[in-house]
């Protein structure tokens, strides 16, 4: 699919930055323009986006075939010959979409749309805060449609600047902190991405198209076939020392985005201190790019390691699960609360994960665009109380309920499809994550079933406090949610009644790429296993 | 009535009562009355294409069942499996057509009597929507053919609980009672989700069908008759939560909160009966053991709860007890392999139960009332002994109640009567085949203790002088809204309906339609069968029948005895024995109980953790940071103060301590290293790589200096910590952290090359 001879997926990751550019020249002041450009820009992303939903073929298997990838852009782009010891540096312009990736493009046009409409009431510097905002975008867009794993470190460091900028900037009381933190966290998680994927470079070789001999390359795709490995090269064999420190040093750099128990305590910091549109997109689409990273890099690369590593990865589920549910009970303040309980989710993608067959791989991808659609919504729920109370404090509420009917009833939504009610889309991710989990880690996945009581107990708790009971005289005067808000949160929880009800719109794209994935993954054990 | 007509009125009837719901919580301001009138017309409509669907049923297809499917999700080809769809689907067979048929009587009738009862209300037309989702869920659990629609519409019923008990929720007590329903739901819900996952793993299906056959075809859960049995045991824990079993029955006394017509539908008819109708559709599935764990729940629930019952002085307490300890009589009786007893028993307690609820209801509406127009606002208008006399000044609501109490007593011409002799026939007939017989002695001491503390309720409230001869002239017979439902529940309380015969419904359509299940576990750890259990059941009919006439009768006479004639005295009993009644007014400490260990534990380890979290973890991170901190700028000072050789040291360091890392990690490392033996190589070998570096700083770099300088550094850092950050931005760290980076990757790439 092309326009103006230009690929859609070039399109849908640079629109923003056009958007950008065109904020950027709007004369100060203008912030009507300011405002409108950027919503007009994230708006064609989304159109762009389904279109590719509309196109897209389910039955194409993707991962590691260049045959199952969809909507493919291939071009030359950096091409160095003969730099002395350098050898030959090819990087290629490399992009596509397959199951695994293409609810996450979904997810990113969706909640970058929402995003602008939510940040609609900044007055500091809003230039800057749109401009930053758009090129946030592009990087996130460009992690889900890179394969050209050179293309893929530069998207995933393009998106780091402007989220740091966006908490330092533009953040609460502690910004400073929690931005330097969200920031040297992320570059230690990127340093060590760095570490292996220079060492996958150097490992892999394929053919030149041209001349025939074999140069090193950054193809993801080339990456994860075994017969491309230079023999005798860093990575080369199964299961060998440097093969499990590279897998370590990937996993350590995702763990910490997801982000994984006992890397996790950037993200209340960072919640808390960002603006609210910000807290969404940290939380409705930076938080995937972890497990993405996890399942489109280190399983299919690392097959036999990450089976080998199943188990550990079950526990470390288990802990985010049963962790974050029990500190997000112990919160005082909504934003830490939610920001925690993010964390509990993301242990259940992390259990879908690690359960290796296909029910379990459904679960988690599908529960990692559903938790970005329902943690938006908590995050704009936050945001709507705390833009006119200017207090998160869960105690300083009560009876909102009747005050603000309206927000109560989007709210009833977001909270009971987060505490997994069935019906809403949440639950059904959660529950094949559960049940394909159980099929490979029976104990430990009948302990992190322990989450499931904790979150309705500490969502339901929260609900108490802040909504029902007799309403607080302080705040009777609290107009409810506006016509705004609800733009931003109504789709959204259409979205997540609909997947309730009807998985399969999602779940189809993804059956085809994930059980090649877990055959992959198969395979790899086999390969450990053989003498 | 074809099949397909059955189907379609079923798929009917079960989205009517949604689009109730859909209509009245968006539109309900803008249609008249708040739309009381459409939400209770389109339950009428579902009552009569129920009715319809059963007489279809009956009839025409009395042993078929019919199904239909739809593939919801498809997998597509999944390794190791083969192509793996979901398939969804209802089924109609006898059970799901009386249950369907009892849930909506009591549904509609219910609508019908909240017009009256919440006329008036703040939420009036959200009432109505509550009732109608509630309505689609609980008519969901009875069509559902597979065990994930069952969960799925068993937390859509949980949700509508939630929503109802917390109607009031400016009271602290009613959102305290639904959130409380609602976990307490929950924790019963994961042992059942565990179960649905034990057979998920391995039937790959959710259908009841292919689930049962393929165990009948041999095929156990994941290989072994105990992961059946625990499948089953797991599967009734989902039972344990809805339907207020031991040990987790505390939410439901609790839940009264809610408006008194929703604890008639809810909270006795329908949802808690859910779990007893959970048992019954997997009772194919359950082995000797399990049908044994539930027997004894039961029993132990039924027990526990008459006894609560009778020191209750709220009405509706007592009824809620009482509720507990009949449906503990129900999932008895269906352990005890009386299958059709006890799902007869819990159709016939629907319509006396709902009955009761509906009378207390318009009890407490009248001395509302009452009491309102006294400008009196402390005495509870639920408490009991400020009852009294209500007989004459409401005569409806007097003989309907003493209808449903003689039912519930069991006294014969009641339909309660005949499930009840049904039950507990089946307990002796249990006695008999297993030697268990603490069940049928628990079975009719609790039928005794029913008969007394229904009357004791009967008596106070309606019989005697009113307590405040005063209050007696404003108190009224409820509107027509109200007692009209009463009459009809007190006639569905015949036996009549049922039976030809008033002493036994062995003959009547119901037992007819209602057959229990052939078992599919294998014949090692089945129950006793069919035929061996009629045969003791056979002995057991009439001693049966006499012995709980005869413990109703001791049963009433008692209740007179005391609070009629005045012949005992409670109080001066209650005296002798008060550890025992303060114990049995404390509902045998249960909540207290939960309270200290599950609750407050709970919390004590969240603050444990947040703890944790804020001061270990973090303070491992910031830890870091400042040791980083120190050591670089300990560097930069001894390469400003021109000390070189410190700069080498630590440069030295640096190789040397990744060399050490580096040998440890590959020479431990061998073809069979394992995985954990990996990972613990790699730290083995990062350890010896920090613990060279450690010993090169420390002992060449000079020891004191560098800790000390290190120590002193960490407070500075400390003291400065938000000035520095900010500092840090301001002079353009972040910049200088990307050159590093830069500087790594070239120095990454030569390493590599």
């Amino acid at each position: 699919m092309e326009f103006l001879g230009i690929g859609v997926l070039t399109w849908i990751t640079f629109v923003p930055i056009i958007g950008m550019a065109a904020v950027l020249m709007v004369p100060k002041g203008n912030d009507a323009a300011i405002k409108w450009i950027p919503a007009v820009a994230t708006f064609l992303q989304l159109v762009l986006a389904a279109m590719i939903y509309l196109n897209f073929n389910k039955g194409m298997t993707g991962i590691n075939s260049l045959e199952g990838m969809q909507f493919v852009e291939k071009a030359r782009w950096i091409d160095v010959e003969g730099v002395s010891w350098f050898g030959r540096i090819q990087i290629e312009y490399f992009m596509g979409v397959d199951g695994l990736s293409v609810t996450m493009v979904l997810l990113t046009a969706l909640i970058s749309f929402i995003a602008v409409f939510a940040s609609w009431n900044i007055d500091k510097a809003l230039k800057g805060y749109m401009a930053m905002l758009l090129l946030l975008d592009t990087g996130m867009m460009g992690v889900f449609v890179a394969l050209d794993f050179f293309l893929f470190y530069v998207f995933w460091e393009v998106m780091l600047l402007p989220m740091y900028f966006l908490i330092g900037i533009w953040g609460g009381p502690r910004r400073e902190y929690a931005a330097i933190k969200f920031f040297l966290y992320t570059l230690l998680g990127s340093v060590l991405i760095l570490l292996a994927m220079i060492a996958l470079y150097f490992s892999v070789t394929i053919p030149d198209a041209v001349t025939g001999e074999r140069i090193h390359t950054f193809n993801m795709l080339a990456m994860m076939d075994p017969a491309n490995y230079e023999p005798g090269s860093l990575l080369a064999g199964v299961g060998t020392y440097w093969r499990y420190l590279a897998y370590i040093a990937l996993f350590i750099g995702f763990a910490i985005k997801v982000p994984i128990f006992p890397f996790h305590t950037w993200l209340p910091d960072a919640h808390v201190e960002a603006p609210t549109a910000i807290s969404v997109i940290l939380a409705g689409v930076l938080l995937k790019m972890g497990t993405y990273g996890l399942l489109r890099v280190s399983y299919p690369m690392f097959p036999e390691i990450a089976q080998a590593y199943a188990v550990p990865l079950a526990v470390v589920a288990f802990i985010n699960i049963v962790y974050g549910a029990l500190c997000a009970m112990a919160q005082q303040d909504f934003k830490k609360l939610i920001a925690y309980s993010s964390i509990s989710h993301m242990g259940v993608v992390l259990l879908g994960m690690s359960a290796m067959n296909s029910q379990g791989m459904v679960g988690a991808v599908f529960q990692m665009f559903n938790h970005g659609t329902i943690t938006a919504m908590l995050f704009l729920i936050v945001g709507v109380i705390y833009d006119r109370s200017h207090t998160r404090d869960l105690d300083a509420f009560g009876g909102l309920a009747v005050t603000m009917p309206k927000y109560t009833g989007v709210m009833t939504v977001a909270f009971f499809a987060a505490l997994g009610l069935p019906g809403l889309s949440g639950f059904i991710s959660e529950a094949f994550s559960f049940l394909g989990a159980f099929q490979t880690h029976r104990y430990i996945t009948i302990a992190s079933t322990l989450g499931i009581v904790l979150t309705a107990a500490y969502m339901l708790w929260t609900l108490q406090r802040v909504f029902l009971g007799s309403p607080n005289e302080k705040w009777a005067g609290l107009p409810d949610i506006n016509g705004r808000e609800l733009f931003t949160l109504v789709p959204l929880a259409v979205i997540v009644l609909v997947l309730g009800v009807y998985p399969s719109l999602a779940i189809d794209l993804m059956t085809a790429s994930l059980n090649n994935l877990v055959d992959i993954v198969a395979g790899g054990s086999a390969l450990a296993m053989a003498p | 009535m074809t099949q397909d007509t059955i189907l379609l009125l079923a798929v009917v009837v079960l989205l009517l009562p949604l689009l109730s719901f859909t209509l009245l919580i968006f539109f309900s301001k803008r249609i008249p009355r708040q739309g009381d009138w459409l939400a209770t017309s389109i339950l009428f409509v579902t009552l009569f294409l129920s009715i319809a669907i059963l007489w279809g049923k009956l009839l025409a297809y009395h042993s078929d069942v019919l199904q239909t499917t739809f593939t919801w999700v498809d997998f597509g080809h999944v390794p190791g499996i083969g192509p793996l769809k979901l398939d969804l689907g209802i089924m109609v067979d006898n059970l799901a057509a009386v249950m369907l048929v009892a849930v909506a009587i009591v549904s509609a009738l219910v609508h019908l009597f909240s017009i009256g009862y919440m006329r008036g209300d703040v939420r009036y037309g959200r009432y109505f929507a509550y009732l109608g989702i509630f309505s689609f869920s609980m008519l969901g659990i009875v069509l559902t053919n597979n065990f994930w629609l069952m969960y799925v519409f068993w937390e859509l019923v949980g949700l509508s609980s939630y929503l109802l008990i917390g109607h009031w929720f400016e009271k602290k007590s009613a959102s305290d009672a639904a959130k409380k329903a609602f976990i307490v739901n929950r924790i019963g819900d994961i042992g059942m989700f565990t179960g649905i996952m034990i057979l998920f793993a391995t039937f790959q299906t959710f259908s009841f069908d292919a689930i049962f056959g393929a165990i009948q075809g041999g095929t156990l859960p994941m290989g072994s008759e105990t992961w059946l049995t625990t499948a089953g045991i797991l599967i009734f824990c989902g039972a344990i939560g809805k339907s207020a079993q031991f040990p987790l029955h505390v939410w439901l006394p609790d839940a009264m909160e809610g408006p008194t017509p929703v604890s008639a539908l809810i909270h006795a008819a329908t949802m808690v009966a859910a779990g007893v109708y959970l048992i019954a559709r997997t009772f194919a599935m359950m082995t000797a053991e399990a049908l044994m764990v539930i027997t004894y729940v039961g029993a132990i629930t039924a027990f526990i709860s008459a006894t609560i019952a009778i020191a209750q002085n709220d009405i509706k307490k007592v009824l809620a007890y009482s509720t507990v300890s009949q449906l503990g009589y129900m999932v008895m009786g269906l352990g005890v392999g009386a299958f059709t007893a006890g799902f007869f028993h819990l159709t016939t307690h629907a319509m006396f139960k709902a009955g009761l609820f509906l009378g207390s209801g318009s009890v407490i509406h009248a001395m509302h009332h009452a009491l309102e127009r006294h400008g009196d606002h402390h005495t509870d208008p639920q408490d009991i002994r400020n009852m009294g006399g209500l007989r004459k000044k409401m005569p409806v609501t007097f003989w309907t109640f003493l209808m449903y109490t003689l039912a519930i007593s069991g006294i014969p011409l009641t339909s309660g009567f005949l499930s009840k002799d049904e039950i507990l026939a089946g307990s002796l007939a249990f006695h008999e085949l297993t030697g268990h017989s603490l069940i049928p002695i628990i079975g009719f001491f609790v039928a005794g203790l029913t008969a007394f503390y229904m009357f004791r309720l009967v008596i106070l409230v309606f019989l005697g002088d009113h307590k405040e001869s005063s209050r007696s002239e404003s108190i009224h017979e409820s509107p027509a809204t109200m007692t009209i439902p009463l009459v009809l529940f007190a006639i569905l309380s015949f036996f009549a309906f049922f039976s030809p015969n008033p002493f036994g419904a062995a003959d009547g359509w119901f037992f007819e339609a209602i057959q229990r299940p052939v078992s599919v576990v294998p014949a090692g750890v089945a129950a006793a069968g069919a035929e061996m259990f009629e045969e003791a059941l056979h002995h057991s009919h009439t001693t049966a029948m006499i012995l709980s006439l005869t413990m109703a009768g001791i049963g009433i006479l008692l209740a007179f005895a005391t609070y009629y004639w005045k012949k005992i005295n409670a109080d001066a009993i209650a005296g002798n024995v008060k550890p025992l009644h303060t114990f049995l007014v404390n509902k045998w400490y249960f909540d207290e109980l939960y309270d200290v260990t599950a609750v407050k534990g709970t919390l004590v380890v969240t603050k444990v953790f947040r703890w944790f979290d804020n001061t270990i973890i973090d303070g491992l991170v910031n830890g870091a940071a400042s040791w980083t901190r120190a050591i670089t700028l300990g560097t930069r000072k001894n390469w400003e103060e021109g000390n070189l050789s410190a700069v080498f040291y630590m440069g030295v360091a640096g190789v040397v301590s990744s060399y050490v890392a580096w040998l440890t990690g590959s020479s431990l490392w061998s073809a069979e290293t394992g995985v954990l033996q990996g990972a613990w190589y790699v730290v083995v070998g990062l350890g010896m790589g920090g613990l060279t570096f450690f010993l090169f700083y420390a002992g060449v770099g000079g020891f004191d200096n560098r800790i000390v300088d290190g120590v002193v550094n960490l407070v500075a850092y400390l003291a400065g910590f938000f000035g520095l950050l900010t500092r840090r931005i301001q002079t353009g760290k972040v910049q200088t952290y990307i050159a590093f980076v830069l500087l790594g990757v070239m120095i990454f790439f030569l390493w590599f090359q």
